[in-house]
């Protein structure tokens, strides 16, 4: 089985109002080159579901996102994000605000196929009362008020990882796979961007199977994009573009998110999107960020 | 006990304050959001709470506090074991966690906001951060607020705009629940230190810093205090606790956190 496809055939999946998983952390190993092919494309009206970054926030400016259920919108170091800030003040986007545990369940409960996952979280607080499509439910065991946590089902879940073979098999040795795997568990088909493509017997060697978090079996396709979580960090090859950020950042007060896409997005291809950023031998030589 | 210093910043005041609230935690994991907060949460595990747990903020549990400034390397950090985010949450709702953080809304039920400010759910006036982890923290273990700039604008007249941590409102308290289950455990600012013990869950001072009047903390709060009997003075760093925030901050960043920086003995 070759899973091996191109950004622009794994975007061919996404159509128009499906709810769409990103994996990563705010700033952190984000499938920025598969969100770059989402942006050349045509699709609209999506769901997106993340721990957020600059990739909510693009999909936000480009018009593409018609729901985002998130807990943040963050690039860490740039508390908050400027574009999805401007979506939210501008009332241009749903929104389902849940706490960051609570995605997770729901990712969970997708993931092992039940409707909800009960927990206190979110009890007493607006996240209920924003959400009044969220059930409070009885335990058969207790007395207790529970919060029903809903399935997050995901039509597809886009993730970048360092590593994968042709298969599936997909390898995160950076220090936290974050929910990687449970946005992978929890969508119909999860599309995986990676560092290198390598040969299936990589995995055999010494402890290489031991950073192998989910199975292939829940791998749909994969792309070879060396880089390709830039600007975001793929730790340990690269860290965060810190200097790439601030520009975006401040594209939002001067220009725009047409200035970005004049200067990073409009005509390019990931080859000349890296060349447009310094290319690729840069890329890679952004420092870790030590916390 | 060494010798209070003479000399000391607000900020290195009110890490010591921060740390304070950690004391009597046993076996936890201490988690202060931002320099000022981190700084007093790995002062406490460095001197009086030694068995509380930290992580290095990215996704390892540590023996030992970090620096929070200095750092060229990883290496050689004392880790004990992996602490992703996603296991996180295992610990979060065990209990088994103290958090010190920095809300930007705290109203007189000691209900917090770090998500948004006026406006409605569907169109913020601005959009902050998102409730991010406090539903969850504030219903499963203890937590402790860290205010850098004591004002109305922080401690509102009314309800915060969006009621992101559970407090001591009787409106919203879930079924099942008491006021026990739920403990904010102190609450650190730029002019005095209190907790929730007042008549009914109301926040209560319990010491101004150094040249502080009580009338300026009522001033600056937008809702009806309790004190303590006898109001004291926020205790005075030592040498040895300064020597250790020195260690962990050798690029002393902490002047960088308060504006000008002021002496924590104000006239």
């Amino acid at each position: 089985m070759n899973k091996v496809l191109s950004a622009e055939q794994a975007v061919g999946h996404i159509r128009d109002g499906m709810t769409v998983g990103i994996g990563g952390w705010g700033p952190r190993r984000k499938p920025m080159g598969l969100i770059r092919a989402l942006l050349r494309s045509d699709v609209r009206d999506l769901t997106i579901v993340a721990y957020g970054g600059a990739d909510v926030g693009m999909l936000c400016a480009a018009g593409k996102v018609k729901k985002v259920i998130f807990a943040f919108v963050s690039l860490d170091f740039i508390p908050l994000e400027p574009y999805f800030r401007q979506a939210r003040q501008n009332g241009s986007i749903e929104v389902m605000e849940v706490d960051e545990g609570m995605l997770l369940l729901g990712l969970r409960a997708a993931a092992w196929r039940v409707p909800y996952i009960p927990t206190a979280v979110g009890l007493g607080t607006d996240v209920l009362k924003n959400n009044p499509d969220i059930s409070l439910v009885t335990s058969p065991y207790d007395d207790k008020d529970w919060v029903a946590m809903p399935a997050l089902n995901l039509d597809v879940s886009l993730l970048h990882v360092e590593r994968a073979d042709s298969r599936g098999v997909c390898q995160v040795k950076g220090p936290d796979i974050y929910m990687d795997d449970w946005f992978a568990r929890a969508a119909k088909q999860t599309f995986v961007s990676c560092d290198e493509v390598v040969d299936t017997s990589y995995f055999s060697q010494s402890e290489e199977a031991r950073y192998v978090f989910w199975e292939r079996a829940v791998t749909t396709g994969v792309v070879e994009m060396p880089g390709g979580a830039h600007p975001t960090s793929c730790a340990p090859l690269y860290g965060v573009d810190v200097a790439h950020f601030h520009d975006y950042n401040k594209s939002a007060a001067n220009g725009g998110f047409q200035a970005y896409v004049d200067a990073y997005l409009s005509g390019k291809t990931e080859a000349s999107y890296q060349l447009a950023v310094g290319g690729i031998d840069k890329i890679m030589a952004s420092p870790q960020t030590i916390y | 006990m060494s010798e209070q210093a003479a000399d000391y910043s607000l900020a290195e005041l009110m890490i010591c304050a921060g740390a304070e609230a950690f004391r009597g935690d046993g076996e936890i994991l201490a988690t202060g959001i931002g320099l000022l907060p981190r700084l007093g949460a790995s002062l406490a595990m460095r001197t009086f709470s030694p068995d509380l747990m930290m992580t290095d903020s990215e996704a390892w549990l540590l023996s030992t506090p970090n620096p929070v400034s200095g750092m060229t390397t990883t290496n050689g950090l004392n880790r004990e074991t992996w602490m992703g985010f996603s296991r996180i949450f295992d610990n979060v709702w065990s209990g088994r966690r103290h958090a010190l953080v920095g809300p930007s809304q705290i109203d007189r039920y000691g209900q917090s906001n770090i998500s948004a400010l006026g406006g409605t759910y569907a169109q913020p006036k601005v959009q902050m951060l998102g409730v991010r982890g406090y539903p969850g923290n504030s219903i499963s273990h203890v937590n402790s607020f860290f205010v850098s700039a004591h004002s109305e604008r922080v401690f509102i007249a009314g309800e915060c705009d969006v009621v992101c941590s559970v407090g001591y409102n009787p409106a919203r308290l879930p079924k099942g629940y008491s006021f026990d289950d739920i403990e904010i455990r102190q609450v650190i600012t730029d002019l005095c230190v209190m907790d929730w013990q007042g008549p009914n869950h109301q926040l209560r001072v319990l010491s101004v810093h150094p040249g502080i009047d009580v009338q300026e903390v009522i001033d600056k709060t937008g809702f009806e205090l309790a004190f303590a009997d006898v109001i004291e003075c926020t205790v005075a760093p030592t040498q040895a606790q300064l020597a250790i925030i020195q260690q962990l901050d050798p690029l002393n960043l902490r002047a960088q956190q308060l504006k000008g920086n002021p002496s924590g003995r104000r006239a």
